[in-house]
């Protein structure tokens, strides 16, 4: 397969999703079953020719990055700068085809579930169409080269998300949640956008390569290291809005208000690993400073939300959670230098939390209309305390989610122990080199709690008995298109798929792929190198694997205590710290502390500047008119009385005209400066301050209803051009002033030509 | 390059028609309605056609700017030429029209808002005859303004512009349109005597060499305005900032700064935008506005360079404050026309941001802000429109859920909306992010803090969007009729600009790259005195 192939597949990967949404926006209604089985196909072959270009790409071409890129716009000779061209491109890297994959699989099999899911959804149609929009933009973040081509898809991604929380928007929490989405990820991209503007301010290119390569030759932004470092930590901020990072994590949860297959797309492999793509994609210019803010706002984040899932008892809020915790763990991993063990960490977890995703789903799928057959509309289908001994009831469901959370857990044997240990060893050999031990403490501590709340999920709901043994009588399994991704995500949760040795993923071919880069980044300002990092590895791995897995045994172990074999009363527990308690289930009270300052003052402000502009910019305005009303008009408004005020304007008008003439004339030529001359410039500005003050005369005095009617009776606009000449010239009516000015202006056209 | 028609040049023609078929307008009976539609529509069609001739037809090479050789399809003539007025000497004021890169994009946009706007005004109600007779002399008056090189000619038509306006919103607006009427009137009158102060001044300190005689005359020629050797030593405005100049300069500026509008000339726009009908609105936010900002690109950087770089400070600051400000006080508006109107200087901020830059990136940016919000605001205002016209109200609360009863006019709708939040693929991010790109390099904090605006811009459209689009429908308007076909022919061709110039903004980019690289070469050499090596 030669470059230009892979390339031209790589387009058409990008651009099949963006036909499916054309396609199914503008004729859903008159496709059969409203485009679903077309959009669901589409994705399909995309992701069949991914996993074409993936392996000829890791098989023929390894080593080399494949490029195509066109130019965008032309600055032209740029004054002081010379030529100046902005070239946008796509490229084809290791990473790029990996994450292809990851992608499509995600988005097609979302695609797939959501056809049981979904059907006979009252905006059926157009929900396929922004599913294919939203692959859309995920693929252009991928397969660019540029960041400005990764801005823009960035946010089309934000579009998309926004679309499909707010699938439902009849509700207001949906529409609330799409909108506070946009928003925060909006914070986080001016972040990113200043970093860009840093960037490009030297570079003058927005091209990963060529900005790699200005920095590596010694050009740094705006000459410091400084700025290096604030523009990695910048550009980092997109990610911290995408990734959901600690502090603006805040709109993920709510984003739960979307269809369950959406938040398994947004919340797995697109969106929300955009950001963590970013990190990656920008690694090689990311000092160690910098470095080391994004590993401490991962292990936050890790921290933060881990806290909170064991809190929560809404099924998709403890998976949001659980997932913003993940993304945590990502950015932490990417953080430490460990950047393979990062981004594969990323793939694992697309492939589990897409299915623990879909998996609630089909709980609440099938929870929902147990209860509908059962007549019951006020029970919460996603509450786990309405649920119980599901498992039993919905086999495919149970055992595939048994699997993912296997995975989460990091067990042996599952994609997620691979990459997590990695991660782990990660933050302890970064621990060992810098001494911010905090890190692999905080990652070793989530692991546990991670291990703890997904199996407090998986007892309460598919464990133990029903609570109320009727009410969910008629539930049962999801159909074949709901079950099949279901299947499939399980499948590839197994160690197998990317390394065959079950306890190393660095043997597996994954690791192979994709190296950690080499830093651009001035050695002094640089983070450990390669080969001292895997020094410290090494050493840590064997302890890491001890720990992670005593860590996960004990979270398991104490979730089984608490919640199967009843010997730790949960309740009473709660009961004890309940100030703690409260504190978690209330996630922080990062809402309402958001809500009480940053929303609260933006609004007083806004009504401040409402007050400010009416009543004092607006107020001076409209004083200055009534203050030279009051002198020409006289306080009544009446011509009669403020003809002294008039004659007062008059003689300021022509006094002022007259100053100003001679002034000029003076000073431009001295031997003209003769008393004819201020005689002529007198009376020019008699005349200007006469003409003057009859238009405003016109305006404010005689501008009435009478007379606005009456214009437009006499066929105003004939005011303009034929019917004046017809007209008697009224001396004192507004129309004749405007006649005036309308001869004037004919004249001067009459006079050309 | 030459383009005529019937011995006369194809800028006379673009600007002089909307004349024409206004003389044909005020012959047709007063009865048939339908006939003067038809001609407004017809005329500032046949505008649309000369303006696309001109797109196609526009050399991308040619600088303009202060170079006759760079300016295209030239029209020079005398127009008034008094010998012998005592003491004056001569006058001579001559039609002198071209367009370059900086023009022509406003070209461009004036003809097609102005063909928009007659079909958005197809329901007014009363004088239908006088409406649409002013609809056109606003036409000539802004196109004029647009392909003037001469001040006197251009003064001419700023003037002649302003009185439509001020007919349109004090016949045909709201219930307060004598108030928005007047206060528009004399706050552009005020700028106006402003600007012809500064004209005067100008007039009097240039002079050229008369091609005949060889004798130095005065010129109201603005490409000789922008050579400093044509200043008279010892005139009013001769040398490099001097008390004089600054004046001039300050003068003009708020001459422009009252048009665009800046902080805090801006009060008369919210109301003239309520108070104005739909497609006076329309050509209010999509024209007049560019004006202002026209006219300190056009007129007072490449006559001051020296102050537009002393003066570049002063402009990124007020350019903040219209952004943010602009933005604070359309998310507490409750009318919606207001809250276009302030999101309107909001936008023309970041021009003035681009502007202040004095730089290509920000440069073009400006000027494509320029352009891409006339389209983009003019979209928003049209949607109002459409909604105005079925309820008679604006009143941002009195809806909700009209995603449900009116689902193609919300597809719409979210172009317009998404575009003026500046969402990739849409044309107005490009110009933003250009004029960001380009201030960060001249102002780095003001830019970051203007980044702001960016924000607030996100937060208070789709609140808008929330409070009118989503939720449960209001049973009031259930039966709302959906978008009709008229309506939906003055959007589309808006949202397909917008959406094909954000995916390849060059078709609109490429015309002012050569005009504008001259422009920011005039201004950082001092208009030539400096040498610029690249």
């Amino acid at each position: 397969m030669t470059h230009e192939l892979i390339l031209q597949l790589t387009v058409a990967i990008l651009l099949l999703p963006l036909v499916s949404f054309v396609v199914l926006i503008f004729f859903n209604k008159r496709l059969p079953r409203q485009g679903d089985w077309l959009g669901t196909s589409i994705l399909f072959v995309a992701l069949g020719l991914s996993i074409v270009v993936m392996i000829a790409k890791l098989t023929a071409y390894s080593d080399e990055v494949i490029r195509a890129s066109f130019e965008w716009v032309d600055f032209g000779n740029v004054p002081l700068l010379g030529p100046m061209k902005l070239t946008l491109g796509i490229m084809v890297d290791n990473l790029v085809a990996t994450m292809l994959v990851a992608v499509t699989i995600v988005s097609a099999l979302v695609h797939l579930f959501s056809v049981g899911y979904m059907y006979g959804d009252v905006r059926y149609g157009r929900y396929f169409a922004y599913l294919g929009i939203f692959s859309f933009s995920m693929l252009g973040i991928v397969v660019t080269d540029n960041l400005w081509m990764m801005y823009v898809f960035w946010e089309l991604v934000g579009l998309s998300s926004y679309l499909l929380i707010g699938h439902w928007f009849e509700k207001k929490s949906a529409s609330d949640a799409a909108k506070k989405a946009f928003i925060v990820n909006r914070i986080g991209d001016i972040g990113m956008f200043t970093g860009i503007m840093i960037i490009f301010a030297t570079f003058h290119t927005f091209t990963f390569s060529e900005i790699f390569d200005g920095i590596a030759s010694g050009t740094l932004p705006m000459g410091s290291e400084t700025w290096l470092t604030v523009a990695g930590i910048l550009i980092f901020l997109g990610a911290v809005g995408k990734s959901a990072q600690f502090p603006l994590h805040v709109w993920l949860p709510d984003a739960m208000e979307g269809p369950t297959p959406v938040s398994a797309l947004i919340h797995a492999a697109t969106m929300v690993a955009a950001g963590v793509y970013l990190v990656a994609r920008t690694f090689p210019m990311m000092t160690a400073d910098a470095l080391m803010f994004i590993a401490y706002v991962g292990a936050i984040t890790a921290f933060v939300s881990a806290t909170i899932a064991i809190a929560q008892n809404d099924i998709k809020k403890v998976l949001a959670y659980s997932t913003v915790s993940q993304l945590g763990y990502m950015v932490m991993g990417l953080g430490v230098g460990a950047y393979t063990a990062g981004y594969f960490h990323l793939v694992t977890h697309a492939m589990f939390k897409a299915g623990l995703f879909l998996g609630s789903g089909s709980v609440i799928h099938a929870v929902h209309h147990a209860l509908h057959h059962a007549g019951d509309h006020h029970t919460d289908p996603q509450d786990i305390r309405n649920m119980g001994g599901l498992g039993r009831k919905m086999p495919i469901t149970f055992w595939t989610f048994l699997m993912y959370t296997l995975a989460i857990s990091g067990i042996p044997l599952t994609s997620g122990f691979l990459s997590k240990d990695e991660i782990l060893a990660g933050t302890l050999a970064y621990g060992e080199l810098t001494g911010h031990y905090i890190i692999p403490i905080i990652g070793f501590f989530v692991a546990g709690l991670t291990a703890f709340y997904m199996f407090r999920l998986v007892i309460i709901v598919f464990l133990g008995d029903h609570k109320d043994s009727h009410r969910l009588d008629a539930i049962h399994e999801s159909p074949l298109v709901m079950t099949l991704p279901l299947i499939i995500f399980a499948v590839l949760s197994f160690f197998a798929f990317y390394s065959f040795n079950p306890f190393g993923a660095a043997d597996g071919w994954f690791f192979d792929a994709l190296k950690r880069p080499m830093s651009v980044v001035p050695a002094g300002v640089a983070a450990a190198g390669i080969e001292e990092f895997g020094e410290a590895l090494h050493h840590s791995h064997s302890t890491a694997m001890a720990l992670s897995l005593t860590v996960a045994g004990l979270g398991i172990l104490v979730a089984f205590a608490t919640y199967y074999w009843k010997k730790i009363n949960a309740d009473a527990i709660a009961a004890s710290i309940r100030p703690v308690h409260q504190f978690l289930v209330n996630k922080w009270y990062f809402d309402e502390l958001y809500d009480a300052t940053i929303v609260w003052g933006t609004l007083l402000v806004t009504r401040i500047v409402r007050w400010f502009d009416d009543t004092i910019v607006d107020g001076i305005v409209n004083g200055t008119a009534s203050w030279t009303r009051a002198i020409t008009l006289g306080a009544k408004g009446n011509w009669a009385e403020g003809k002294l005020g008039a004659l007062f304007y008059i003689a300021v008008g022509a006094a002022v005209s007259m100053f100003a003439g001679w002034t000029v004339s003076t000073s431009l030529i001295p031997e003209a400066a003769t008393f004819w001359s201020y005689i002529w410039y007198g009376l020019l500005g008699l005349a200007t301050a006469g003409l003057s003050f009859f238009m405003f005369y016109a305006g404010v005095g005689g501008f009435d209803n009478r007379i606005v009617d009456g214009m437009v009776n006499l066929t105003a606009y004939a005011a303009g051009f034929l019917g004046l000449i017809t007209r008697r010239i009224q001396t004192g009516k507004v129309q004749t002033y405007i006649a005036f000015v309308l001869v004037g202006v004919i004249a001067f056209f009459l006079w050309f030509r | 390059m030459e383009l005529q028609f019937l011995g006369i040049g194809i800028l006379s023609w673009i600007t002089f028609l909307p004349i024409v078929g206004m003389v044909l307008l005020l012959m047709i009976p007063k009865t048939n309605e339908n006939a003067m539609k038809w001609t407004a529509a017809l005329f500032t069609f046949g505008q649309v056609v000369l303006a696309v001739v001109i797109y196609f037809a526009f050399n991308r090479g040619m600088t303009g700017i202060n170079s006759l050789e760079g300016m295209q399809f030239v029209e020079k003539a005398t127009w008034i030429d008094i010998k012998s007025v005592p003491w004056f000497g001569r006058i001579l004021i001559e039609y002198f029209l071209g367009v370059d890169g900086l023009s022509v994009t406003m070209v461009l946009l004036t003809a097609l808002i102005s063909f928009l706007a007659v079909f958005a005004s197809w329901n007014i109600e009363k004088a239908m005859k006088g409406y649409m007779a002013m609809l056109l002399l606003l036409d000539t008056g802004m196109i004029g303004v647009f392909v003037s090189l001469d001040f006197f000619l251009f003064y001419v038509f700023w003037e002649v512009m302003l009185l439509p306006m001020y007919f349109l919103i004090g016949i045909w607006g709201g219930p307060r349109r004598e108030y928005a009427a007047i206060k528009f009137f004399l706050y552009t009158l005020f700028g106006s005597v402003l600007m012809l102060l500064a004209m005067i001044a100008l007039y009097f300190s240039v002079t050229i060499p008369d091609p005949m005689t060889g004798e130095k005359i005065h010129t109201f020629n603005m490409l000789a305005m922008m050579n400093p050797a044509n200043f008279e030593p010892g005139s009013i405005l001769a040398g490099l900032g001097t008390y004089w100049r600054h004046l001039a300069y300050i003068a003009l500026f708020i001459g422009f700064a009252i048009k665009v509008p800046i902080f805090p000339f801006h009060t008369w726009l919210p109301d003239a935008h309520v108070e104005a009908p739909t497609a006076i609105s329309v050509i209010l936010a999509g024209v007049l506005l560019k004006m202002g900002t026209y006219g300190i690109l056009r007129i007072s950087y490449p006559m001051f360079p020296e102050l537009a770089q002393w003066y570049a400070l002063p402009l990124a600051i007020l350019a903040f404050i219209n952004i943010v400000y602009g933005a604070l006080a359309a998310m507490a508006q409750k009318d919606f026309k207001k809250l276009i109107a302030y999101s309107s200087i909001s936008h023309m901020g970041v021009v003035l941001l681009g502007m202040a830059a004095l730089n290509t990136q920000g440069m073009m940016g400006a000027v494509f802000q320029m352009f891409n919000h006339g389209t983009i605001t003019a979209m928003l205002f049209l949607i109002v429109g459409v909604l105005y016209d079925r309820t008679h109200t604006r009143d941002l609360d009195a809806f909700g859920g009209l995603a449900i009863t009116m689902p193609k006019y919300t597809g719409i709708m979210s172009v317009g909306f998404f575009a003026a939040l500046g969402l990739p693929g849409l044309s107005g991010f490009i110009s933003e992010a250009f004029s960001f790109l380009g201030a960060f390099q001249t102002f780095r904090y003001i830019t970051i803090a203007s980044t702001l605006g960016i924000v607030l811009t996100a937060a208070y459209m789709l609140w808008t969007l929330q409070r009118v689009f989503l939720g449960q429908p209001n049973e009031k308007w259930a039966g709302l009729p959906d978008i009709n076909g008229r309506e939906l022919f003055t959007l589309v061709p808006l949202a397909v600009i917008v959406i094909t110039l954000g995916i390849y903004p060059s078709f609109m980019l490429d015309l002012m790259t050569s005009s504008l690289n001259h422009l920011v070469g005039i201004v950082v050499s001092n208009g030539g005195a400096v040498a610029i090596v690249p």
